[in-house]
């Protein structure tokens, strides 16, 4: 059996290819794989699609570093701060914007990536009804409900299979087998719609851990194609269980990144100036240690037994 | 002066808009507050959802800057995808979602996208998030912005999240119900009111007049019939706030 355990950048530089769509940020808020994200801009991997329905600042970094061109999803900013600075700057005082933006809604995006995961030709929706998204993105299609009576209006969305989905997850097996909680936002259908998917696991445990609750398995290993070992991979988003959001890092972020010139000072000293993500934690120190969940609130066991 | 400040009391009248037993899309800050204070006043058996995949009874413990934070995960009623819990709003469960606004036109349509053409923007906002769907398909749309003539416009340069579109039926006949039931600011709560669903000025936060809500709103904004002064929060309602608001944040 091919071993999927591999080192990041490794991972990241087999699995990422210039031009690539990529799901980052799947879960909304939390389990954003920011160590992906530094490494993809450490590799200075470019032409790139990011696709999340919310993806918080890390696909205002990848614009920034000029990684991503294309863009497909709900909301890009900072949450923490507002508006995402890197974002605006390749919009605003343009002849063209130097990203190509498919916009969405959450749901819509949602129900993309379900028809993806799903092998469905499309999928048929009402929320986006009124906005003009569906005039900025030419991707949807108006139509009428077939089995309506009368003429009630729907959209039509096409699926998205994206090349890759990075994934964190709190626990995983070497062969890529894992356990997440917490919410989920698109990250399954993200998962079972995506070619390949890259799994940044906190820990890597023995197999029967995972089989010992298969309720909890975001995507069975044999749908994984490569798992890092990252603790924190989310960091400065938080990670259920394990790391609280890092609030003042994204603050900082988000005052750095209001020039273009600071922007480039932030990535020299936390990018471009540590070797990987190890450095980059030894680098954080206390501010890292501080986010650590130490608390226990442990689930009630669920019994699998068969007999 | 009265002790509590204007975030306060958009905090209360926003929790006013919550009946005992709904369903909400709650957001963050300010209305996860008005959440909380809803429950511990009128509305014990609301629930709240939020886009990332969560449904809660109780508000969280603990200090929130995202909906995806460990303590909005901790105790919650679900924790799930997007696409379980955003679905309950087509499919007609939620009774109301508040959002919140870059610029707010007449009929309520709600821009967070564009400030200027869509294809060579003056301006790029975030863009959607949830908002256009929950603006969408919640039986009632709740915004909460502040009172300025640059936000309050005539007409929003992009529709991110429909109101009453044009007015009149048009939000009908683009295939939708509900829409918005309250625009919640500094400086006044406005209403749709009539057949067009124009925005009017429905009540008036103490210590703000009608003129000087007219001077801060880009359309020639009238009031309704029966418009009122906003009521003060109540003792009981205050105290729940505080409850809440322990370090006094909104204070």
């Amino acid at each position: 059996m091919r071993q999927k355990l591999c080192d990041l950048d490794q991972a990241i530089a087999e699995h990422v290819t210039p031009g690539c769509s990529l799901v980052m940020g799947a879960c909304l808020e939390p389990d954003i794989p920011f160590a992906a994200t530094y490494e993809i801009i450490r590799q200075n991997i470019t032409g790139l699609e990011a696709i999340a329905p919310i993806s918080d600042a890390s696909t205002d970094m990848l614009i920034g570093a000029g990684c991503v061109d294309r863009v497909t999803g709900a909301w890009v900013g900072n949450v923490s701060g507002g508006l995402g600075h890197n974002y605006r700057r390749a919009f605003e005082n343009r002849d063209t914007p130097s990203v190509n933006l498919k916009d969405h809604s959450n749901f819509s995006l949602g129900m993309a990536l379900m028809a993806g995961a799903y092998g469905m030709p499309y999928a048929p929706m009402r929320s986006i009804l009124g906005s003009d998204i569906v005039k900025s993105n030419d991707q949807f299609i108006e139509a009428t409900n077939p089995f309506s009576d009368g003429k009630e209006p729907i959209i039509l969305v096409p699926p998205l299979i994206p090349d890759v989905a990075i994934l964190v997850v709190q626990r995983a097996d070497a062969q890529g087998n894992n356990h997440h909680w917490g919410n989920r936002g698109v990250a399954q259908e993200a998962a079972l719609a995506a070619e390949k998917v890259i799994l940044l696991a906190n820990e890597i445990v023995e197999p029967e851990v995972i089989l010992s609750d298969p309720s909890r398995v975001l995507v069975p290993g044999y749908l994984v194609t490569a798992v890092c070992h990252v603790p924190a991979a989310a960091h400065p988003s938080p990670q259920t269980g394990c790391w609280k959001r890092g609030n003042d890092f994204f603050n900082d972020y988000h005052k750095q990144s209001r020039t273009e010139e600071g922007f480039k000072q932030w990535l020299d000293e936390w990018v471009y100036g540590v070797a990987d993500h190890a450095a980059y934690r030894a680098k954080l120190g206390a501010s890292l240690s501080d986010l650590k969940i130490t608390g226990s609130a442990l689930s009630a066991p669920a019994n699998y037994a068969a007999e | 002066m009265a002790d509590y400040s204007i975030q306060e009391l958009m905090i209360i009248a926003a929790a006013r808009e919550i009946a005992d037993g709904e369903l909400v899309f709650v957001g963050m800050r300010l209305p996860i507050t008005a959440y909380g204070v809803a429950r511990l006043t009128h509305a014990p058996n609301a629930v709240g959802l939020f886009e990332c995949g969560i449904a809660r009874y109780a508000p969280a413990e603990g200090m929130l800057y995202t909906m995806g934070d460990p303590p909005n995960q901790q105790n919650a009623a679900w924790s799930a995808g997007l696409v379980p819990v955003m679905s309950q709003l087509q499919r007609g469960r939620v009774d109301a979602g508040f959002i919140g606004g870059a610029e707010v036109d007449r009929y309520g349509n709600v821009n967070t996208s564009y400030i200027g053409d869509f294809d060579t923007p003056k301006i790029k906002l975030p863009g959607s998030g949830g908002a256009a769907d929950i603006a969408a398909m919640s039986k009632r749309l709740l915004v909460i912005m502040n009172h300025e003539k640059r936000r309050l416009v005539e007409k929003v340069d992009y529709i991110t999240s429909p109101g009453y579109l044009d007015g009149g039926d048009s939000r009908a006949r683009a295939g939708l119900g509900g829409g918005p039931s309250a625009v919640i600011t500094d400086r006044a709560i406005l209403r749709p009111y009539g057949d067009d669903h124009e925005l009017h000025v429905a009540s008036i936060h103490q210590g703000h007049s009608l003129v000087e809500i007219a001077e801060n709103t880009g359309w020639d904004i009238k009031a309704r019939p029966d418009m009122d002064e906003t009521p003060p929060p109540s003792s009981q309602e205050l105290a729940a706030l505080h409850e809440i608001d322990k370090d006094g944040f909104w204070h």
